[in-house]
């Protein structure tokens, strides 16, 4: 929980011009065998994509605990990218399987509470993919730069300490 | 005994089941009326608010509040008694998280306006009227309170001391929250008056739980009959018992029904809904998508069956509005 948090805040420091409108905030949270090897080694290839993401790295894509997703949200995010190894490939045997069921579940939720589609997206990147990093974060970025940020609603008055 | 410590009952969105509870303490509500002054308990005797604002800050020792925030009038007297009180306790599943009148922050108050004055096929409303804030009639200007968009938990609202979880709280949980706040003897601030362990873990069925499950058909108790000995969540029934805390004396599932879920979550969770999702995702048995897809059909609503009584305080709080 602490590491979404964390991912926001450095988000909050980076300021964006007066005026400017806000640039898309998402948080990332990569695998670390697949997707954040991939997204190491498209740095190490000088590949340049958008700076909207701040990663979060996790053993397991399975490690992502759906209140992740929404804490990310409720903290400041316009979207979070999942990012795990491709089916069968998962370094824990089943960890992706069970990120699968659970993102296509919290989608489901989501779109109850008028999340839009685009916000969350779950992507398989294996470690040899780094382009693949590259093409996601700047197409998400470009499509939340369309939809406009994330407003929190109904928390006028809100305590967010675990209950 | 002019100082017996002074006690007020109160109800704001809610369906008086929990001043049932308070009932239902039977002949101990004996020993509480001879300890305690009520000096405010609408549902059984008649106290005006000016009674209540002619009161000294701070007299009331403690003020048990159930129901939800859905009318200006309720924020009103949330305010009016947190001044008045000592401690305030959230009573009851809507106080504490929400509750059943918190499902409607997946609606607005226009939607629900437009059912209830204009759609239903059972009303008779040819003038369209809808109730209004502020109406004059036969010279008199007449007022009603406000209709949030938004339900909210009393914590949203005004400070809450202590939390008593439950639809409604049983009688062992007030009686022992009632003792410990006579003899002085409080745990700290914000605790949450049950047990801070899951429903499974007191379950009466848990030694039918495999060691594995896998679902793969979800049933459901309208068409459907569950195994009354076997783990519901092993039968493919929606058990929300992985992320309950447990004190209810397993009511429902006494009564051969699944944990719905209105104690709420145990310490440390952020939002019960995300967690017993994520718990109930991982024990479904396909891996592949369509099969997933095919699965997850089979629950007609997943965030109003999440979050049955726990949507205002989730961490998303309502759908979003236009």
């Amino acid at each position: 929980m602490a590491t979404a948090v964390i991912a926001v805040d450095e988000m909050r420091k980076a300021k964006a011009p007066v005026g400017a409108i806000r640039e898309p905030r998402i948080v990332g949270f990569f695998c670390n065998w697949c997707t954040y090897t991939a997204s190491d080694l498209a740095g190490t290839a000088r590949m340049t994509y958008e700076p909207n993401i701040p990663v979060v790295r996790v053993m397991c894509s399975g490690r992502v605990d759906p209140q992740f997703v929404l804490k990310a949200f409720e903290d400041g995010a316009d979207g979070v990218l999942i990012g795990g190894c491709h089916p069968g490939d998962c370094h824990y045997q089943e960890g992706n399987y069970k990120t699968l069921r659970r993102f296509r579940l919290l989608k489901r939720v989501l779109r109850q509470f008028g999340v839009e589609e685009e916000r969350v997206r779950l992507e398989w990147i294996s470690a040899s993919e780094g382009d693949r990093v590259q093409h996601v974060i700047n197409e998400m970025t470009e499509q939340l730069r369309r939809l406009g940020p994330w407003t929190r609603q109904g928390a006028e008055r809100c305590q967010t300490s675990p209950r | 005994m002019p100082d017996k410590p002074k006690v007020a009952f109160y109800w704001c969105a809610s369906c008086g089941g929990c001043e049932e509870a308070i009932v239902d303490l039977a002949e101990d509500i004996l020993q509480v009326v001879e300890a305690v002054d009520i000096v405010l308990w609408p549902v059984a005797l008649d106290f005006k608010r000016a009674d209540v604002e002619a009161m000294p800050d701070r007299s009331i020792a403690v003020a048990f509040i159930n129901g939800a925030v859905r009318l200006s009038e309720q924020e009103e007297w949330a305010h009016l008694l947190r001044r008045k009180s000592q401690l305030v306790v959230a009573f009851g599943s809507c106080a504490h998280l929400g509750g059943i009148p918190g499902l409607a922050n997946f609606t607005t108050r226009a939607e629900i306006f437009a059912t209830s004055y204009h759609d239903l096929p059972s009303l008779d409303n040819p003038d369209g009227v809808e109730p209004l804030e502020r109406t004059r009639a036969n010279g008199e200007d007449l007022t009603l309170p406000a209709f949030f968009d938004t339900v909210r938990a009393l914590d949203q609202v005004i400070e809450v001391d202590y939390y008593l979880p439950g639809c409604a709280p049983p009688p062992d949980l007030i009686m022992g929250a009632v003792t410990a706040i006579l003899k002085g003897e409080l745990p700290p601030r914000g605790t949450v008056l049950a047990p801070n362990k899951a429903q499974c873990d007191v379950c009466p069925r848990k030694d039918t739980k495999p060691d594995r499950i896998e679902i793969s058909e979800i049933k459901r108790v309208a068409t459907s009959t569950p195994d009354p000995e076997k783990c519901f969540l092993a039968q493919g029934y929606v058990c929300l018992g992985p992320a309950t805390r447990s004190g209810c004396h397993e009511r429902c599932l006494h009564g051969n029904m699944p944990c719905r879920g209105c104690f709420g979550p145990m310490d440390g969770v952020y939002d019960q809904g995300a967690k017993f999702l994520s718990a109930f995702a991982s024990v479904l048995a396909p891996r592949d998508e369509a099969e997933i897809e095919a699965l997850l059909d089979q629950i007609p609503d997943p965030a109003g069956t999440f979050y049955r009584f726990s949507l205002p305080k989730s961490l998303l709080h309502r759908r979003r509005m236009a």
